[in-house]
């Protein structure tokens, strides 16, 4: 038997509602933020402990 | 009789599932996930943490003092978070919190035990990494504690619940010490047992004024399992016990008069109000009562803590005991 994987579902899967779709940007530009964040904060504290950074006595 | 059918009989260890939960993808905006961090809960955090970073001794870099506060935040989020995934339930029957993200059925229980053991792992790993272990360590602990021994443990099996479990409201100044110094020393474990003394009265005061709520809840609130006139007394006894260690730190030479001046006044005054409530009759007055002490103990946490900050911080202070 031979199947056709290209083939389209009938369905159109999960359809988001625009109250879901408005959520998901939210959150989606939330995150972004928080990484941009998180991505200069990284940046910033190796920048102050110089070659410190790797230094982290128990 | 197949395995299925008999698993499917046995009780789950957990709470069920949120009911008033939407089906499909998730509606949850940024404002929810930041709800179920408690943001007031996770001010106070960030504020005795400030104190016991302030307070150490030695100098720490500003950037590095402001991330261990971001992740002692987050970390105390995760922990609000996990108290909401386990309590849903719970928080659906009171008043008080049955506005949150889960009861109101915008987020699922799911989605929040991820968020939570994410931003737990991550703030622990970040703390370790950016500031130092022996803070991380004990931010992780203080997640442990409150999450799994008071949420899971203490608060549904004892009217004591709230003694031992102030402890993980306790910790952020010993945090934030450890984070500035990489040590611990008996100025920050005298801060620790302030607000560990200062949360029964605190929240015994609030329970009065919910018994109802916790008795229907099933949580055995001290009120709820051995009465309005055994937690007054409880209160009043946690009073003074709190109000000479509220003056230790001026007593020990840690702090200067003003801030000794203050917290013994603000002692007597606590005092005062648990002794109110003691003596309230029945009824409106002991709801007003226990009010004005709910509302006091907020101020007195507050008016140490911040006195102690500007002395520490300006390093304006006169009177300091010397031994």
């Amino acid at each position: 038997m031979v199947i056709a994987v290209d083939k389209q579902p009938d369905q159109e899967g999960i359809v988001l509602t625009p109250e879901q779709k408005r959520a998901r940007r939210q959150r989606s530009v939330a995150l972004a933020i928080l990484l941009a964040v998180l991505a200069i904060l990284f940046y910033v504290v190796t920048l102050v402990k110089g070659p410190g950074v790797l230094n982290r006595p128990l | 009789m197949s395995m299925q059918t008999d698993t499917a009989h046995l009780p789950s260890p957990l709470p069920a599932a949120n009911a008033g939960a939407h089906a499909g993808p998730s509606l949850a905006t940024p404002r929810d996930y930041f709800a179920l961090l408690k943001p007031r809960v996770m001010s106070l955090v960030v504020f005795t943490a400030l104190v016991g970073i302030v307070a150490a001794p030695g100098e720490i870099h500003p950037v590095i003092g402001i991330t261990a506060l971001l992740f002692i935040a987050i970390g105390a989020g995760a922990s609000g978070a996990l108290n909401m995934w386990y309590e849903a339930d719970i928080d659906a029957k009171m008043s008080r919190t049955a506005k949150r993200p889960i009861p109101q059925g915008v987020i699922r229980r799911g989605e929040v035990l991820g968020f939570a053991l994410f931003l737990a792992v991550f703030s622990v790993v970040a703390l370790g990494l950016l500031v130092n272990v022996l803070a991380a360590a004990l931010l992780a602990f203080t997640i442990f504690f409150y999450a799994v021994i008071y949420s899971i443990w203490l608060k549904p099996s004892t009217p004591q619940n709230i003694v031992i479990g102030g402890a993980a409201g306790a910790f952020p100044p010993v945090i934030g010490w450890a984070a500035a110094s990489n040590s611990i020393a008996l100025e920050p474990i005298v801060m620790f047992l302030i607000i560990f003394l200062w949360t029964p009265p605190h929240f015994w005061a609030l329970a009065l004024l919910r018994s109802d709520e916790y008795a229907r809840a099933g949580i055995p609130m001290l009120p709820v399992v051995a009465g309005e006139a055994e937690t007054r007394r409880q209160i009043v006894l946690y009073s003074w016990l709190l109000a000479p260690v509220g003056v230790l730190p001026f007593i020990l030479g840690y702090a200067g008069l003003v801030y000794g001046v203050i917290s013994l006044v603000c002692g007597v005054m606590f005092v005062v109000y648990a002794l109110r409530l003691r003596k309230a009759a029945e009824g409106e007055a002991t709801v007003k009562a226990a009010k004005s002490l709910f509302g006091f103990s907020i101020l007195y946490l507050f008016l140490l803590f911040a006195v102690l900050l500007v002395e520490k911080s300006t390093g304006w202070s006169f009177g300091q005991l010397v031994w």
